[in-house]
């Protein structure tokens, strides 16, 4: 039984027909936060690089102005961060990693993205194919600034934010599950913010 | 960017208030007395869960602001447009109980093991998990010499003034106030960006270890302006709030 705070009471509301939209312990934020563990990168555009990896095989790479030819989708999605804001409605332009893998191969269980600055995260396979996530690389219509993970940074809405790795340069395909950076410091290895999976155990 | 893996369910604990210290009009230190507490570092944090008579809750991550060896204590800014913050300054009392669940975190954090020589720079109440590192370098009895920069707007915002005041050998306090100073100040008065580094910071070939906490653009200049100096990106850590209008 949770003690009672006499005198506290709700503050925030939810936006008007979005309360299915915000899961538990979450509230809606206009404003788009800043998190991470270290200097931002600034890696310049002709030295960047996507790669799909399998152990110590580049299965397939991808140089800036390749990228920039592939289909690219707009995609309108709501975000949740682990931090408990959430934000409505934020609009990206990305690859899908559909398209990525179908170039690369799939044959995975597992995936591990990579990025500058040695950020890694984990997450099964099933979650990034299927339309269900993006290498983004322009936010609100604009290319996507250096704070917020540019050159290019996954999107993965389905799944708290920090499975979205900012600065990210590739995916490891895994037979078998691996923590990444966050997993390895007691947050949840799967990250669905519905079942309020925030950390280790949850 | 290696961690060790601490696998270890966390579960809410009530905990009970055992003081409520006012560190600036805007700021609460919170004693918390929790019984099944684990244990932490210096640098991690906390969940705070709020329960309403209504049922609703709410729950918000706190910078812890003790050292490891300290009973549980978290340091609170009031937000205006916040939720949680304004009760935890302004309504809560000693013996009042709350729920909290923690440690979380593990990657800013410090331990004398961890050597140095440290550079820490906060920026407003980003110095919370920065005292707990100074007061845990102190608690374990190491040499560790530590340059503390710590921006605030005015005198009067200052957490941890007494404190950090107190001289601790091997203590280096470098305080800038930003928007208005007192007569007879003889301290910084700009905002910190790379000249101010420059001037402040260990020099990158004594290859520090830094720890910056504040708001985003805050942290965000710290970490470039530490890079550009030569500072090992690796031995940079970073811990950044503000603008999420929620806390």
């Amino acid at each position: 039984m949770s003690p009672i705070s006499r005198g506290f009471r709700r503050r925030h509301t939810v936006p008007d027909g979005a309360a299915d939209r915000v899961p538990p312990g979450q509230y809606v934020t206009d404003g788009f936060p800043v998190l991470s563990a270290g200097p931002t990168p600034h890696t310049p555009l002709e030295e960047w690089t996507f790669s799909v990896r399998r152990g110590s095989a580049t299965l397939k790479s991808w140089t800036w102005q390749e990228f920039q030819e592939l289909p690219a989708e707009t995609v309108t999605v709501d975000i949740h961060c682990v931090t408990r804001w959430s934000k409505l409605d934020t609009e990206w332009r990305g690859v899908s990693v559909d398209t990525l893998l179908d170039q690369a191969g799939h044959d995975a269980g597992y995936i591990m993205e990579f990025s500058d600055g040695g950020y890694t995260t984990n997450l099964p396979l099933a979650d990034v194919t299927g339309g269900k996530a993006w290498v983004a690389f322009s936010y609100a219509g604009a290319p996507l600034e250096p704070e917020h993970g540019g050159p290019a940074r996954m999107l993965v809405p389905h799944l708290y934010f920090w499975k979205s790795a900012k600065w990210v340069r590739g995916l490891e395909l895994m037979d078998e599950d691996r923590p990444g950076f966050w997993e390895t410091y007691g947050y949840n290895m799967y990250g669905d913010p519905w079942k309020e999976q925030r950390y280790q155990g949850d | 960017m290696e961690g060790t893996a601490v696998p270890r369910r966390l579960t809410w604990d009530v905990a009970t208030v055992t003081a409520v210290t006012r560190e600036t009009p805007s700021v609460r230190t919170i004693g918390l007395d929790v019984p099944s507490w684990p244990g932490h570092r210096a640098g991690q944090h906390l969940d705070v869960r709020l329960t309403a008579e209504d049922g609703y809750s709410a729950e918000r991550s706190y910078s812890i602001a003790s050292a490891a060896d300290d009973p549980v204590a978290i340091t609170v800014e009031r937000l205006d447009d916040g939720e949680v913050s304004p009760y935890l300054t302004e309504e809560l009392r000693t013996g009042d109980q709350l729920e909290i669940r923690g440690p979380v975190g593990g990657y800013f954090v410090w331990e004398a093991a961890d050597g140095g020589p440290l550079l820490l720079v906060g920026g407003g109440s980003g110095i919370v998990p920065l005292r707990a590192i100074v007061r845990q370098r102190e608690h374990s009895g190491s040499d560790v010499p530590v340059r503390l920069l710590y921006s605030a707007r005015t005198a009067s915002e200052l957490i941890y003034r007494d404190e950090l005041d107190r001289r601790q050998d091997g203590v280096e306090i470098i305080y800038t106030l930003t928007r208005e100073q007192p007569a007879g100040w003889t301290g910084y008065t700009r905002r910190v960006d790379r000249a101010l580094l420059a001037e402040t910071a260990w020099p990158a070939g004594k290859n520090p270890l830094a720890f910056a906490c504040g708001p985003t653009s805050f942290v965000e200049t710290v970490a470039e302006g530490l890079v550009a100096l030569g500072y090992e990106p690796g031995r940079i850590k970073t811990e950044r709030f503000g603008g999420t209008g929620g806390r």
